[in-house]
């Protein structure tokens, strides 16, 4: 399988029909190369009876549900090819989900990222702040979600500075010395949005700090799950950026650490758009059948990427909208939509455990 | 002792003088007069509420609690040739999701003779407020007033100390709630003649006689008593079947699972909603069992409503693997003597269909397992009795004295 091509393609340039049948190829020997090489692959294909010696289109292929990583060890290459296991942040308590990647799949998602956000931020790199602590990445234990999305985006920044101190407290003199010293250039700024909202936004808002950031590209992502107690939509917080400190390209992206590289971007209009690399469905919670454009449902991910692991067809736990394809106003093309947040927890009857959450 | 009581919620008024004096009434001779009343008049007062149309659950609550039921149930559980009386204090801690299971409870320990303190679900259910609305209306009647002052229902969070008090002050403390709950619970310790009745997770399973029914002339009834041991309660009550096992001939058991699954499925579809994360959590729930378990095989599905799991042989750890809202697994028996191969201490309830008492009784005899405390038809798997996780629950809740 030879991923070289995909990544000489512009990220969303092709439409329907092309995207279609370039990766349909691809996607089947993919499926292929894990059924053959993990054998909790094999059993769960087999138990549902998918033949993977038939070419299907990609909307056939089985879908894992993400909670699978956190509770099985799962790849498809000799354990020592691993060269690097990233793990989710696990949310309160829960199992962590462990990704093992080896070269080539380490690789490829880095080059995966670096093609899909150039096209935002432009080919050349740029002096980049980062808006969260060092400690998350000093920290190999911590080497989560949040570490691995920094030290991922990294790559686009010629030097770097953390905008928050140990105790989360923003540096603002180092801010805007940094801002001073780099005045002629465009800025990238990365964080994850809870941390930007919190500690970036409020904070900025609350001390009444000038900043001057017209100039540069905030690329955030993480989700918007712990802000919603908050309330605060899309375009609350691009407004408030823009208002606070003059920033006009605000771009949230959708991606996990099942599926590093391959993420989904926010365009100008505030869509989510699937690029070459990768692709979505929303799936009908009563069968799993494809929803119709505009009808909610569970996401379903595809990435060309995942080689050392079966996690190149995902069922996620977050529920979405698809908007159209091939003809958002922005012009690129492929599918976009709107991510609507988690799926609601279950609330079953009956006599089960839920004494220590919920009494 | 004030101090104690700190985040702790009555859901009736009371004071520390109060207490102590809960603490030093005397129990009850079980099934009294006095206690079938109050729960004839508790039956009366639920009944008022408009409210009781719409929950099927507190209506069966207030059925139970009549005087004419009551004496049948004395009838039945109750042996006046021994001398009995209430162990004291019951305090019992009711599951959050089940809304009148706290009702149940209490009621059955009334009958037992005993004082009690109910840990209702902080949750809020209608249910749950209707039977407690009505529990403080009795209070205000001087006539009930001795059995309204042997209750006090209580809510609190887990970071109360509340658990430990009361598990110090009562004489038999009810558990109901799963392993984690159970284990949690039982870090406070009671006095040392004091014990816990415990309800714990448990795993319930069905067999059915494919040749008999091939034969059946109302299928519908059958598969309708399945929906309501499963779907009810979103299959996830500890009554409720998980594995099916099918006896008798090839050619008949195919024919049978058609028609029944077939049934129910018209039924689900009309009567359930199934929730996306349910969906979710079967198909993982399915792939987990396909890593673990070889050669099983997803069956014949339309949609995400019934998940039907072939399994190609029986093996011990089959309660491992169960999911909630529609999942079942099923194996095609050659008799059911084959459960000596499952059945351990969590197995509860046996739903049957197609064979007689006496045969399940025989089946039991000689299966003598370590599990399974009940063995019901298909549709009875909720009958509530005072036989309850293999416990008398009377007898429990009572001491028989000898008088020589």
């Amino acid at each position: 399988m030879e991923l070289n091509n995909y990544f000489d393609i512009q990220p969303y340039s092709l439409d329907k029909i092309n995207k279609s049948k370039y990766l349909e190829s691809y996607f089947f020997e993919l499926t292929q190369f894990h059924y053959e090489n993990c054998t909790k692959y094999r059993n769960m294909l087999d138990a549902v009876g998918y033949n993977y010696k038939r070419q299907h289109h990609y909307s056939e292929i089985p879908f894992l549900p993400v909670r699978l990583f956190k509770m099985f060890d799962l790849y498809s290459v000799p354990k020592g090819d691993i060269v690097k296991t990233m793990t989710s942040s696990g949310t309160s308590g829960q199992n962590v989900s462990k990704i093992f990647l080896d070269k080539e799949t380490a690789l490829n998602q880095s080059k995966a990222l670096t093609k899909i956000v150039s096209t935002y931020l432009g080919s050349k790199r740029t002096p980049m702040i980062i808006i969260d602590s060092p400690a998350v990445i000093k920290n190999r234990k911590m080497f989560s979600a949040r570490g691995a999305g920094i030290l991922g985006f990294s790559i686009f920044g010629t030097k770097r500075i953390y905008a928050l101190d140990e105790n989360m407290e923003l540096k603002v003199d180092d801010i805007l010395a940094f801002i001073e010293q780099n005045e002629n250039n465009r800025i990238f700024i990365f964080g994850f949005t809870f941390m930007v909202y919190q500690h970036f936004i409020k904070e900025i808002k609350k001390r009444n700090i000038k900043i001057d950031l017209s100039d540069s590209v905030l690329i955030h992502g993480g989700g918007w799950k712990k802000l919603v107690n908050e309330s605060i939509t899309s375009e609350e917080f691009r407004k408030m950026l823009n208002q606070l400190c003059g920033i006009t390209s605000v771009h949230d992206y959708y991606g996990m650490v099942e599926q590093t590289g391959s993420i989904f971007m926010e365009c100008e209009y505030g869509n989510m758009h699937a690029p070459i690399l990768s692709d979505i469905f929303i799936r009908r919670p009563y069968d799993f059948s494809i929803a119709d454009l505009g009808e909610r449902g569970i996401i379903q991910t595809l990435s060309i990427l995942p080689t050392s692991y079966p996690g190149h067809s995902l069922l996620t736990e977050d529920e979405g909208i698809l908007l159209g394809e091939d003809d958002c106003e922005c012009g690129r093309l492929g599918k976009y939509f709107k991510i609507l947040g988690r799926v609601k927890n279950a609330e079953l009857r009956g006599c089960s455990d839920t004494y220590a959450e919920q009494f | 002792m004030q101090n104690n009581f700190k985040n702790i919620k009555f859901l009736k008024q009371i004071t520390t003088h109060d207490y102590e004096s809960f603490l030093r009434l005397p129990p009850m001779i079980p099934f009294s007069e006095e206690i079938t009343d109050y729960l004839n008049a508790l039956s009366k007062e639920i009944n008022k509420d408009p409210r009781i149309q719409k929950f099927p659950d507190v209506r069966t609550f207030s059925f139970f609690c009549r005087k004419a039921n009551i004496l049948l149930l004395k009838k039945k559980y109750y042996d006046s040739s021994i001398t009995k009386l209430g162990r004291g204090l019951v305090f019992h801690i009711a599951p959050s999701n089940v809304p009148v299971n706290f009702a149940f409870s209490l009621m059955m320990s009334l009958l037992s003779g005993n004082s009690n303190i109910v840990r209702v679900p902080s949750k809020k259910f209608d249910q749950t407020e209707i039977i407690v609305n009505s529990i403080n209306k009795l209070a205000q009647v001087s006539q009930y007033s001795n059995i309204s002052n042997r209750i006090i229902l209580v809510s609190y969070d887990r970071n109360s100390d509340a658990t430990k008090e009361f598990s110090r002050d009562c004489d038999v403390r009810i558990i109901w709630g799963g392993d984690e709950t159970i284990s949690q619970i039982r870090e406070n310790s009671l006095q040392p003649r004091a014990f816990d009745i415990t309800f714990a997770d448990r795993y319930s399973l069905c067999v059915i006689n494919g040749d008999e029914f091939v034969n059946e002339p109302k299928p519908e009834k059958v598969v309708e008593g399945f929906f309501n041991d499963t779907f009810l309660f979103d299959q996830n009550a500890c009554t409720s079947p998980h594995l099916v096992l099918w006896i008798g001939s090839s050619k008949k058991v195919e024919k049978a699972k058609n028609i029944f699954w077939d049934k129910l499925y018209v039924l689900v579809n009309n009567r359930y909603k199934i929730q996306p994360v349910s969906a979710i959590d079967k198909l993982t729930n399915f792939y987990n069992q396909a890593i673990q378990t070889d050669r099983i095989l997803l069956e014949n599905r339309k949609d995400n409503l019934i998940l039907r799991v072939k399994l190609n042989d029986l093996r011990d750890d089959i309660d491992c693997f169960r999911s909630h809202s529609g999942y079942f697994s099923e194996y095609h028996a050659s008799s059911p003597l084959e459960l000596s191969k499952i059945i351990n201490r969590k197995y509860q309830t046996l739903a049957y269909y197609g064979f007689s008492k006496k045969e399940m009784e025989n089946y039991f005899h000689q299966l003598k397992p370590v599990g399974i405390d009940r063995i019901v038809p298909i549709g009875r798997t909720m009958d509530f009795s005072l036989i309850w996780d293999s416990y008398n629950i009377i007898d429990s809740l009572s001491r028989s004295v000898e008088i020589l």
